[in-house]
């Protein structure tokens, strides 16, 4: 249980304090400020002990939120809980910045009494939130509208109020991937996973009931089994347009849902069916690490001229359908720390050695797919009487990419109301698929 | 010093620290600085070679990035550069980043040498003292190495300027301090001590922090510094205030260099010389007389430097503690700080006073300031202070005020602050037990300090309480009286219970006969209590309970019950568990009589130090402890001999009680209850003396730990023992061997003595256990003095104890090659010991393998080139170091001889066990 939430600034400066149970005293704040945000080696770890005391951090841009507790709670709620606490921000005010917050210096407390009650997490929906925390100031409710509220707050589906219409029934989907990889220098997968999630965004009337189907191994193979029939019609409504292709199925390593889906079934049948919040909401999380598609290969070659000269050369080949482009490519080849002077020649986009990172920086706008690009460049040591040989840390990459790596595709989404006469051919759905690179990197 | 001059502003340095600045992130700045690192890379990689000015900012630049926490590794090289430049402010840079980023063992070290090195020999005074600084900032070995010589020539050269002798001086007490078997001062010390008279004022300050610091290592050879330094100090006192112009500071004529000097004379006993200790004493005089002055000034600067001096003056005075009028001068003026506004003054004037408490002369000066004292402890505000106060009252008191400053300091401890109340209790309870002359009173105060502060009495201050108690007829009765009342409040402590619980349970019988503490009242009283308290204080209950049985037999039935009860008889812990079953079993099946044998009243304690002032000592530094109590300790010089109470079956902690609880039920007709809480025993035989020490079974117990020691008519004394590296223990079976009792049965060590239950019935065996741990190495064997009366003789046997050396052998497994090196290792004369001697026993090759086993060693096969030869190998571990031996037999069956040879690294060990092993074949 979350005994207290602080938001700082980054100068340590305490914004927002809220203190659910007594065995948190004032002194907790100072600590979390001298030990993690004023430490003298920087805290890497987002759980600090400090005490005998629990402090939990996030941090986004220059805000810390820490959660404060004595107890031994459940590190991941906390986490999920503070990650949450984020978005509800974000959906209120935009960017969370301390600007942001001094200014809604009163809707964050209003929000904190709403979403944690004696530190124990509660609805922290947006779409519920917002039906009775609003920014345009005290406007009474009607009898009607409380009972509303309440029956909605404490019903079954809390996270979609009754009676929302409109005019255009519209749905889309996004999913998001970032793939993280480690390569040897000899081009060996060291390690390689992809996180992905499903965003949904929905503009239905009613209370719909959602169905949505992916190429998942294990729904695939059973279907396989059975009636063949269905699967045929679902492929051809909404068929993602893969990198790879040729893939049938992925296996998924694991995934989390969001709340709105009913897990029994997912247990039971594998099926996802929902009825969604309305706006935007993120359906599914998921991991894969299996038959990855990497999206780019690094080729370094490092060769060391006597103690004060150092050669670099970097390829890099994309390896997808020659029709799609990668775009917002950076390739960033670290330095040694007696650099004392860079050449640098690359056949496509700019390079540029960044003395304030140590590393030069390679960008390129575009790129399609199955070619290859390559950059040289020479680095001038200065001779030092430190013994330490240079650690080589490895090249990383980031890029986007109109697929995804995993080889996930949506193959349907149907949706269902049957108070309201409208179909499934009705809505208008969207599908957008979009890689990133994660933590990209190749060892040299 | 050379006036900064205009083009050294470095305009980019100044730039770069405001960029740093006004990053708003820590990554921001990491950014800027990895920039700036760049840059200078590139500028020092840069061809063309950089002017002094900027390698001056560049060096400036690295240094500020080091102090903020990065690693700088280049630059050194631009840095020593600086160090050849002939302008002021690049050389000063250069040795800046010298003493601050050049680790010792740097290649550049020698040229750093070299260029230090020319700086000292150029004349220049702010070179010099510049390169000064740098070795006494760096003050490495290296450094010291290298200029050790040539410090002290500098110091007393003639033509050195002032500046640069000040330098010199403090530099060589760095390198003093830092490597002080490289600076000899041999030949310099008188010039040295003369500096005392320079004319520079500064230069004497800079020398007496060294003649100080080198004079408290070897006090003979500077002793000529304490007539000058008496000199000096009477120069000082005796001027006015404007006479030492520069060193006047508030009024004050040089502060500073007279602190130091009373200082010095702190080093050394009162001068024997007449004229020197009344010109001394005269001083000391003036400077308690300036104190009664109206102050010069109002500034705070004059009178802290004002009573600096005097401070100083005091601790010289208590320090020579000879002068009874002096001392109790100085009282009275701490007497008037002891008022004072300023609460620093009041700490010190109280530190102070606890030193002077403990001098004879100024003691009764001390304990007029009494009440000043009490109303600091219950007024001050600053807790630091309350606790000197508190000090001062423990190191005042004595047998005429003791009630009054215990009543105080028990009334102050309701609101002491915490921390320092467990400090408080254990003085409390020293105080009372030291100065009780009513001992009713004694008992009052500590069962006041336990209801007050239970829960920072240690378990010595209860103990102490008990064993006064006991060995004390006179208050039994009153302590039963009051610790039922005390039991009698509501919510008590569990100390207080602890201590009901025991003296109840001994002399619960002196307060039976009113009817408002009848047995049953106070068995129900106790038992009221059991169930709120741990599980050591539980078991001590059970053990009351069951002398209740023996003194009140009406209470029977209710205990029994009360012991058969699931939560006792089935407890979950094994102590409490088996106490019970234990004592119902005792209770239901011995007769009363042997009941009231084995649950006898406790036998008085032995008088031995009070465990609290140990624990009072070990906590706290001197000051603390002035007050002396009887030492009745004394150690073994070389083996430590705790008789310590039996403790068998459950070693569980509850047993800890042990230290005092030393009698219990004992008796050989009931083992089962023995077994608890055994301390001593007895059983010994009729008549038989015999004077002088008994020495024939301790050579048979050198190869073997158990066997019968000693035996004549009327006792067998019985060993068994057990070692392991330093720590031994041995049981002592005492049996008598006739059907009467011994009387007065009483055991001696010559190392520590423990008085025995005098009474010893007939027939049965008694058990003593004797903890051993081996300090260093030894030859005697301690003695054991047994003296009993038998049929109205007295009877007194003298035994060796058979611990010897070799008990704390611990085998060696080693290769051949191994032992060959290792013996040839120790090839010094001293380190071996050879005997030649006739076999006494056959030569049968088991026996001697078994004794050689026995020993203690290592038996290494196949070590020696002759298969006839013994070879062993061990380590004798003792507390003080570890001794390897290293042994060779070579039997000569022919001539029935045996050579034996020992080597170890401690010469006494070769020859102790040589002797000893040689009487065993």
């Amino acid at each position: 249980m979350i005994g207290g939430l602080f938001i700082y600034n980054h100068k340590g400066e305490v914004l927002i304090s809220r203190v659910y149970r007594d065995d948190i005293g004032r002194n907790a704040v100072d600590a979390f400020r001298v030990n993690v945000i004023h430490a003298r080696q920087q805290v890497r770890s987002p759980v600090t002990n400090i005490a005998r005391t629990s402090f939990f951090h996030v941090k986004r841009s220059n805000i810390w939120l820490a959660a404060v507790t004595k107890q031994n709670v459940n590190a991941a709620m906390v986490f999920e809980f503070l990650y949450k606490m984020c978005d509800v921000m974000t959906a209120y005010f935009g960017k969370i910045s301390e600007e942001n917050i001094k200014n809604n210096f009163v809707l964050i407390y209003e929000l904190l009494d709403e979403i944690l009650d004696f530190g124990y997490p509660q609805n922290s929906e947006t779409g519920a939130l917002k039906t009775f925390i609003t920014q345009t100031g005290i406007k009474s409710q009607s009898k009607e509208e409380q009972s509303q509220i309440t029956s909605q707050v404490t019903g079954q589906i809390g996270w979609r109020r009754e009676g929302i219409k409109y005019r255009r029934n519209e749905l889309f989907l996004d999913v998001l991937e970032s793939v993280n990889l480690l390569m040897s220098p000899q081009g060996q997968v060291l390690s390689a996973h992809v996180s992905g999630r499903v965003v949904m965004k929905s503009y239905l009337s009613g209370m719909p009931e959602c169905k949505f189907g992916m190429n998942d191994k294990i729904v695939i193979d059973k279907q396989g089994k059975g009636g063949a029939s269905e699967e045929a019609a679902g492929k051809s409504d909404l068929g993602g347009s893969g990198g790879g292709g040729g893939k049938q199925s992925i296996a998924i390593d694991d995934c989390t849902f969001h709340q709105c889906v009913r897990l029994s079934k997912f247990d039971a049948e594998r099926s996802i069916s929902f009825i969604p919040p309305d706006g935007e909401c993120e359906l599914m999380r998921y991991r894969t690490t299996k038959d990855i598609i990497l999206p780019f290969r690094v080729i370094p070659l490092v060769r060391e001229v006597g103690r004060t000269k150092l050669e670099v050369k970097v390829v890099i080949k994309s390896n997808f359908k020659p029709s799609l482009l990668a775009q917002k490519i950076e390739v960033r080849i670290p330095t040694p720390l007696n650099t004392s002077g860079v050449q640098v020649i690359c056949m496509k986009g700019k390079a540029k050695y960044k003395a304030s990172e140590n590393a030069i920086v390679w960008k390129i706008k575009r790129m399609a797919g199955m070619k290859e690009s390559q950059i040289s460049a020479e680095i001038e040591l200065l001779p030092t009487n430190d013994k330490k040989k240079w650690a080589r840390p490895p090249i990383s990459m980031n890029f986007e990419v109109p697929f995804a790596p995993s080889g996930l595709k949506v193959r349907y989404l149907k949706v269902f109301e049957p108070k309201l006469n409208y179909s499934d051919h009705d809505v208008i759905k969207w599908v957008r698929y979009i890689g990133r690179s994660g933590i990209y990197e190749t060892r040299c | 010093m050379p006036a900064v001059s205009k083009g050294d502003g470095m305009r980019g340095l100044a730039v770069f620290i405001s960029d740093i600045r006004n990053c708003k992130s820590k990554e921001a700045e990491i950014k800027r600085i990895n920039k700036e690192l760049a840059n200078i890379r590139s500028k020092f990689k840069g061809d063309k070679a950089l002017d002094g000015y900027s390698k001056k900012k560049y060096v400036c630049k690295l240094l500020f990035i080091f102090l903020l926490g990065h690693d700088i590794d280049f630059g050194h090289m631009e840095a020593v550069n600086l160090l050849s430049s002939n302008k002021y402010t690049e050389k000063q840079i250069g040795y800046l980043f010298i003493s601050v980023l050049v680790n010792s063992n740097s290649e550049l070290i020698r040229l750093i040498n070299n260029a230090i090195k020319n700086d000292l020999s150029s004349r220049n005074p702010t070179f010099m003292c510049l390169a000064l600084h740098c070795i006494a900032n760096v003050g490495s070995r290296e450094m010291a190495e290298a200029f050790a010589g040539e410090i002290p020539r500098i110091l007393v050269a003639g033509d050195t300027m002032d500046s640069v002798k000040q330098s010199a001086a403090l530099c060589l007490l760095r390198l003093y301090k830092a490597s002080p078997d490289l600076v000899l001062m041999g030949e310099w010390t008188s010039r040295v001590v003369h500096l005392l008279n320079d004319q520079h004022m500064g230069v004497v300050t800079a020398a007496i922090s060294l003649i100080t610091c080198l004079s408290s290592k070897n006090p003979d050879e500077f002793k000529t510094c304490v007539s000058l330094a008496v000199s000096r100090l009477s120069r000082i006192v005796s001027s006015a205030s404007t006479d030492l112009q520069d060193y006047t500071y508030y009024f004050v004529p040089a502060p500073w260099l007279s602190c130091k000097l009373l200082r010095l004379l702190q080093c050394y006993p009162p001068p024997e010389d007449g004229a020197v200790k009344g010109r001394l004493v005269e001083c000391l005089e003036t400077i308690l007389n300036k104190a009664q002055e109206p102050p010069k000034s109002k500034k705070v600067q004059h009178s802290n430097a004002k009573n600096a001096i005097l401070f100083e003056a005091i601790s010289l005075i208590i320090h020579y503690d000879s002068e009874p009028n002096l001392l109790v001068r100085a009282c009275n003026q701490l007497g008037q700080f002891l008022q004072h506004r300023e609460t620093n003054l009041r700490y010190l004037a109280l530190e102070s006073m606890c030193t002077l408490a403990s001098s004879e002369f100024s003691h009764e000066a001390v304990k007029t300031h009494i009440e000043t004292v009490i109303n600091a402890l219950k007024t001050e505000r600053d807790v630091s202070v309350r606790q000197r106060a508190a000090d001062l009252l423990y190191a005042m008191c004595d047998r005429s005020n003791a009630k009054q400053i215990v009543a105080e300091m028990l009334s102050y401890l309701e609101t002491a602050d915490y921390s320092i109340r467990e400090e408080m209790v254990l003085k409390v309870a020293i105080l009372a037990e030291k100065y009780a002359v009513d001992y009713s009173w004694y008992v009052d105060t500590i069962l006041n300090l336990i209801r007050i502060a239970g829960d920072y009495v240690s378990e010595e201050v209860w103990y102490r309480v008990i064993q006064i108690v006991i060995n004390r007829d006179d208050v039994q009765g009153y302590a039963a009286k009051t610790v039922f009342e005390a039991l009698q409040a509501p919510a008590c402590h569990e100390n207080m219970v602890k201590v009901g619980g025991y003296i109840l349970g001994e002399f619960g019988n002196l307060i039976a006969g009113d009817p408002r503490s009848s047995p049953l009242v106070q068995f129900n009283l106790l038992h009221s209590k059991f169930h709120l308290c741990s599980v050591p204080t539980r078991a001590l209950l059970l053990s009351a309970y069951i002398k209740f049985i023996n003194l009140f037999p009406e209470t029977k039935a209710t205990i029994q019950e009360v012991l058969r009860s699931d939560s006792q008889i089935r407890n979950s812990d094994v102590e409490l568990q088996q106490r019970a079953v234990e004592y119902l079993k005792l209770s239901s099946i011995a007769s009363t009589d042997v009941l009231a044998t084995v649950l006898e009243e406790m036998p008085p304690f032995p008088e031995r130090e009070s465990s609290i002032l140990a624990k009072l000592k070990k906590k706290k530094g001197p000051g603390a402890v002035s007050v002396e109590l009887e030492d009745g300790k004394e150690r073994g010089e070389c083996v430590n001999f705790n008789p310590k109470p039996q403790r068998t079956s459950t070693p569980s902690p509850s047993a800890d009680l042990l230290g005092l609880r030393s009698t219990a039920p004992a008796s050989g007709a009931t083992p089962s209850a023995g077994s608890l809480l055994v301390d001593v025993f007895s059983e010994a035989g009729p008549s038989a003396t015999s004077a002088g020490v008994n020495d024939d079974g301790f050579l048979r117990f050198v190869c073997k730990n158990n066997g019968v020691l000693f035996e004549n008519q009327l006792l067998q004394i019985g060993i068994k023992s057990e070692y392991r590296q330093n720590l031994g223990r041995m049981y002592l079976f005492y049996g008598n061997k006739t059907s009467v009792q011994f009387v007065s049965f009483n055991t001696t060590l010559n190392v520590q003595t423990k008085t025995v239950e005098p009474l010893v019935e007939g027939g049965a065996q008694v058990q003593q256990v004797i903890n051993i741990e081996c300090l260093t190495d030894f030859i005697d064997a301690p003695l054991l003095n047994i003296k009993f009366r038998y049929g109205g003789a007295l009877q007194n046997i003298s035994l060796k104890l058979p611990v010897t050396i070799n008990k704390f052998f611990q085998p060696t497994e080693m290769a051949a090659a191994d032992f060959f090196q290792r013996w040839k290792q120790l090839s010094q004369p001293q380190q071996e010991a050879q005997k030649i001697f006739k076999a006494s026993h056959g030569m049968d090759t088991e026996v001697l393998k078994a004794k050689l086993l026995g020993l203690g060693t290592a038996l290494l096969e196949n070590v020696d080139p002759n298969p006839e030869n013994y070879v062993c190998a061990g380590v004798i571990q003792t507390k003080a170091q570890q001794v390897g031996c290293l042994l060779r037999l070579e039997p000569n069956a022919q001539a029935q001889m045996y050579r034996l040879t020992l080597r170890s690294s401690k010469d006494t060990v070769s020859q102790r066990v040589c002797d000893l092993l040689a009487e065993q074949f």
